[in-house]
């Protein structure tokens, strides 16, 4: 049984404990409002790309000038995985859900007997991917230094996946983020950026006012193949958004539930604190009276 | 007075303007070139460079643009920027970091299209720096 002074002690630390869980939880729900603005803001830009981008592979049509990001390479062979998950912990089940859909994906894969490489964005996920899969990690992003995530990071990183492609270094890759669909739930998610998939045409109709014929500056095709590395940019950067917002909307309810239990253990700490204390007054109490009695 | 026509500029992280204008100067990749209502549907990829955008109420906007697409059809023109801020907010440090950036990419190019890609690049940006800096 601890002591009264050990109890004292004890609720004295949950009390401290609660107390940065709340600030947490705080701080979290005020980087959330900002990361789903920024996540608001970049979605224009993105709507547009996939109208554009719909429109000119239209206009290009099934010839096969279409460059080899959007069609492949006719194999699947070598699997690239860019698992993006948060840089810091404390976030519930966030980093670890994103991590076990890419572990379960590149198992498949290996028992198919084809090749993976992983390219890690963000710490945790690469803990997690490095104990059991370390020699298939080539490279990893660290984003801990930067305060808001900018167009300029998933630049870097789409830059590099494209270079490694170029170079043969893999026939398809797939993208491993957190979907943000709100404070309480992210769904990990994995998606297919190269080959890119051909977006429907069904947008365009909305776009170009009647199936107006358009004219190119310069060609199709190399505006396509300008515009496809661009595309894969975009596709980055917005999985990183969605997984700032989403990291902080789990940090949000880990700590959330933090503090709730903090409270419930205070509550639960005071109630055994008074009533050690009460029978401690009751022995000395039945002390006295006994003493007084046997004189 | 010219008639009105919507105008986005967006850049990846944020919709810079969505309005109703005039008449916009585009830095076209093959030359620059003024949008007006009722344009024909081009699309075309744009260089480093000022897009000069006449609003509505006749006031006169530039903003910086490095590299991306407009797309323009007659009921109006979308340009996506790579990266985008209004003159006033240029910051030369940035713009130098850029120039310096393009003559490593230059100087490392493997082959010569892409090194000859890289020094096109490098003299927008020369250019861009030049038109801008004295205003």
């Amino acid at each position: 049984m601890p002591s009264l002074k050990d109890l004292r002690n004890r609720i004295a630390s949950v009390k401290a404990t609660q107390k940065i869980t709340k600030a947490m939880q705080m701080v979290a729900a005020a980087k959330l409002r900002r990361a789903q603005e920024a996540a608001e803001a970049a979605r224009p830009y993105s709507e547009r790309m996939g109208a554009v981008l719909a429109n000119i592979t239209q206009a290009i049509g099934d010839g096969g000038d279409a460059p080899a990001l959007m069609t492949g390479t006719g194999k699947d062979d070598v699997h690239l995985l860019v698992v993006c998950t948060a840089e810091r912990g404390l976030c519930g089940g966030f980093n670890s859900q994103i991590a076990r859909l890419a572990r379960d994906h590149i198992r498949k894969l290996l028992a198919d007997g084809k090749q993976v490489k992983i390219i890690c964005v963000g710490k945790k996920g690469f803990d997690i991917l490095r104990r059991d899969y370390a020699s298939l990690v080539l490279d990893r992003v660290d984003l801990r230094e930067v305060k808001t995530l900018g167009f300029v990071n998933a630049d870097a990183i789409a830059k590099k996946v494209i270079n490694l492609f170029n170079e043969g270094g893999f026939d398809i890759c797939t993208l491993f983020y957190s979907q943000f669909k709100s404070v309480i739930s992210q769904i990990p998610t994995a998606q297919q950026i190269i080959p890119a998939g051909v977006p429907s045409a069904a947008a365009t109709e909305t776009t170009n006012g009647g199936n107006a014929v358009y004219e190119y500056e310069p060609e199709p095709g190399e505006i396509l193949s300008d515009l496809i590395p661009r595309n894969i940019s975009v596709q980055v950067f917005r999985a990183l958004l969605e997984n700032a917002a989403g990291e902080m909307g789990a940090k949000m309810s880990a700590m959330d539930n933090a503090t709730r239990n903090a409270g419930d253990m205070i509550n639960k700490l005071s109630i055994t604190y008074n009533r050690q204390r009460q029978a401690q007054i009751t022995k000395e109490l039945i002390e006295i009276i006994s003493g007084a009695e046997a004189l | 007075m010219a008639e009105a026509f919507q105008f986005e500029l967006v850049s990846p992280e944020r919709l810079l303007v969505s309005e109703q204008v005039e008449a916009v100067v585009i830095p076209g990749a093959e030359g620059e070139m003024t949008v007006m209502a009722h344009h024909a549907p081009v699309m075309t990829t744009i260089k480093p460079g000022v897009v000069t955008v006449k609003t509505a109420v006749g006031k006169e906007e530039r903003y910086v643009v490095f590299g991306g697409f407009a797309d323009i059809v007659p009921a109006g023109c979308t340009l996506l920027a790579e990266s985008a801020v209004a003159v006033g907010d240029i910051d030369r440090a940035d713009l130098a970091r850029r120039i310096q950036e393009a003559k490593e990419d230059a100087a490392d190019a493997k082959d010569d299209q892409a090194r000859s890609k890289a020094e096109q690049f490098l003299s927008q940006l020369t250019t861009l720096e030049g038109a801008i800096l004295p205003a």
